[in-house]
């Protein structure tokens, strides 16, 4: 490569990563400011005190934000127990067993995924109200868990891989088709379970609109909706709402450089299909 | 059991119901027959309660007039459709998804100049394949939070612009009704780039290293090898990111309801219907919306599907 293009390539590289990074880095920066070092000094100048804590402290106060990660963390664990048992359990019958109606069901799977979640919700409102979930934690556990056509088609293409003839070995020894699942199966799906956990874990840390839509009583809050309710009055104390924000961006950093890997993995076969 | 009846329902219509297997265990020809519904019952059920039911009613709410509490609708035929087409304050709102679709053609070229030019042996690639890709996991509202940072009146862009001389160019960015969708349309930008720029580079990456190697050797230079190899490596997944781009920019919902709430021109299709909604109570009317968005999406992916015929998705 000439002299040209190589300084082409790296000033391209190193004005994507200051245009990626600045933002995040600036409302760092505000996080540890005081009100008055706030409004005395630019965006750009970092802070006097890097332990000053206090913004964090009044955050997690204030924003209740360990309600927040709790209401989080009980939705994720269910809905995800929920999704890998209900997924997985489709799968099964996909791969496993010869019916006629399988592609009709498979169908139905693929054409929910072009409908757009959000236009839905006028009418699934009614349903989830109509079942008495509207401002309980179950309302989003419960939209959470429909299992979608990425985890069915993720969770079917690893139970291929899976030798036939050890389900036939198993049936010979006098196995039930559903032992077959739980002893033999299932533990041999740990890689695609992981991806299917992480990519749903993701976008269910990140969902807004569902928690916001049903989740209303502030004792509901999950970490998005906690974060959202600093918009309004907290409109004059940005190093409140910088504090905030990155404590809720930090659990994502930490599982980003933990689980790189299968985040990169489980991105590309999930939407690819 | 033998290998002949673990295909269930393969020999089903040939084999007589069998009653009264080993041991109590169901291994009726019942039992075989209908087994598997069981494993998708769960499944089925979630998918049929959450969304095709919801859809089945909204197209049934859509020729109401309602207000979702009161026991009664009333039937108005094709009002609420008419009044989406007709009235300007609903179908000018989809004007805005035009900025948004722009927007997600920088991004798709943004991200394959970047994966094309990470897809070969750099130093720090790792690194800044992290850095591109890690806004596209933070949470939607720390985003928003983020930018209406970066974005306000005499905020890190106005300091950036004036930094390097440039500061008779800053404006309300967000308040000024010419320039706000251009804001939240950056930021989606910056938001998902990271998304497409992986995908190409997965793509990119599962071509085979041989041909590449056998290109180099009938010395084909960098431009060649991208228009003869990774061009028709990765068609399929650049046609996949042009369809989400248009459903996508149909049904922008966070990014503006977050940072703007709608005001200042920045009202998109969704956040309409969820005011309609949720907010005026007039759940067939929103319901029409909803409709007409879901049937444009619909349409869209039928012609993407005609236009470039991709390999059928095949499960079994």
């Amino acid at each position: 490569m000439n002299l040209f293009a190589r300084t082409g390539k790296w000033a391209s590289l190193l004005l994507a990563a200051v245009v990626t990074l600045v933002p995040l880095v600036v409302v760092l920066f505000a996080a540890f400011k005081t009100h008055a070092e706030y409004n005395a000094t630019g965006p750009l100048t970092p802070p006097r005190d890097w332990l000053n804590l206090a913004n964090f402290r009044t955050a997690w106060t204030d924003g209740d934000m360990l309600r927040g990660f709790w209401n989080t963390t009980v939705i994720l664990v269910i809905s995800l127990i929920g999704t890998v048992a209900v997924g997985t359990l489709a799968a099964y019958a996909v791969s496993r067993f010869t019916f006629r109606l399988k592609r009709l069901v498979l169908g139905l799977f693929l054409v929910a995924a072009l409908v757009p979640g959000v236009t839905t919700q006028v009418a699934t409102y009614q349903i989830v109200k109509s079942m008495g979930l509207v401002n309980t934690l179950g309302s989003a556990i419960v939209l959470f868990l429909g299992t979608d056509i990425v985890s069915i088609y993720i969770f079917v293409q690893f139970m291929q891989s899976i030798p036939r003839s050890l389900d036939e070995a198993a049936v010979i020894d006098g196995a039930s088709r559903f032992t077959v699942y739980r002893r033999i199966v299932l533990p041999l799906m740990r890689p695609a379970i992981a991806t299917v956990v992480i990519i749903k874990g993701i976008a269910i840390y990140n969902e807004f609109y569902i928690p916001f839509l049903y989740l209303r009583s502030s004792d509901l809050n999950v970490i998005s909706t906690a974060l959202f309710r600093f918009k309004g009055p907290y409109g004059a104390q940005w190093e409140t709402i910088a504090a905030c924000t990155m404590i809720v961006i930090l659990p994502t950093v930490v599982i980003f450089l933990m689980l790189q890997r299968f985040i990169y993995n489980g991105i590309t076969t999930g939407a690819t299909k | 059991m033998t290998s002949v009846e673990y295909r269930a329902g393969a020999a089903v219509s040939a084999s007589p119901p069998a009653t009264g297997s080993a041991a109590g265990r169901p291994r009726t020809g019942w039992w075989r027959r209908w087994a598997h519904w069981l494993y998708l019952a769960p499944a089925l059920a979630l998918l049929i309660t959450f969304t095709y039911v919801p859809v089945g009613n909204m197209i049934w709410y859509s020729f109401q007039r309602w207000d979702g509490l009161s026991p009664t609708m009333t039937f108005v035929g094709m009002d609420n459709y008419g009044r989406v087409f007709s009235d300007e304050d609903y179908w000018r709102v989809f004007l805005v998804s035009l900025y948004y679709f722009v927007a997600s053609f920088a991004q798709i070229a943004i991200a394959l100049y970047f994966a094309v030019l990470l897809s070969f042996q750099t130093r720090l690639r790792n690194l800044f394949k992290g850095i591109l890709f890690f806004p596209y996991l933070l949470n939607g509202v720390a985003v928003g939070f983020v930018f209406l940072y970066l974005f306000q009146p005499d905020g890190t862009l106005d300091t950036v612009l004036r930094l390097v001389g440039l500061g008779e160019h800053t404006r309300y960015w967000l308040g000024d009704a010419e320039v706000a969708n251009f804001s939240l349309a950056g930021t989606s930008v910056w938001r998902f780039t990271g998304l497409s720029f992986v995908l190409f580079l997965g793509a990119i990456q599962s071509i085979p290293t041989e041909l590449y190697e056998a290109a180099e050797i009938d010395g084909a230079g960098r431009w060649q090898q991208f228009r003869f190899i990774i061009a028709p490596g990765i068609r399929r997944i650049i046609s996949l990111s042009f369809i989400l781009a248009i459903s996508g920019s149909l049904a922008v919902f966070e990014i503006p309801f977050i940072m703007t709430g709608g005001a200042n021109g920045t009202r998109t299709f969704v956040i309409r219907a969820y005011e309609t909604a949720f907010q005026f109570r007039q759940i067939g009317l929103a319901s029409a919306m909803a409709v007409v968005l879901l049937l444009l999406v619909l349409v869209i992916t039928w012609v993407q599907r005609r236009l470039v015929p991709d390999d059928e998705v095949t499960l079994s």
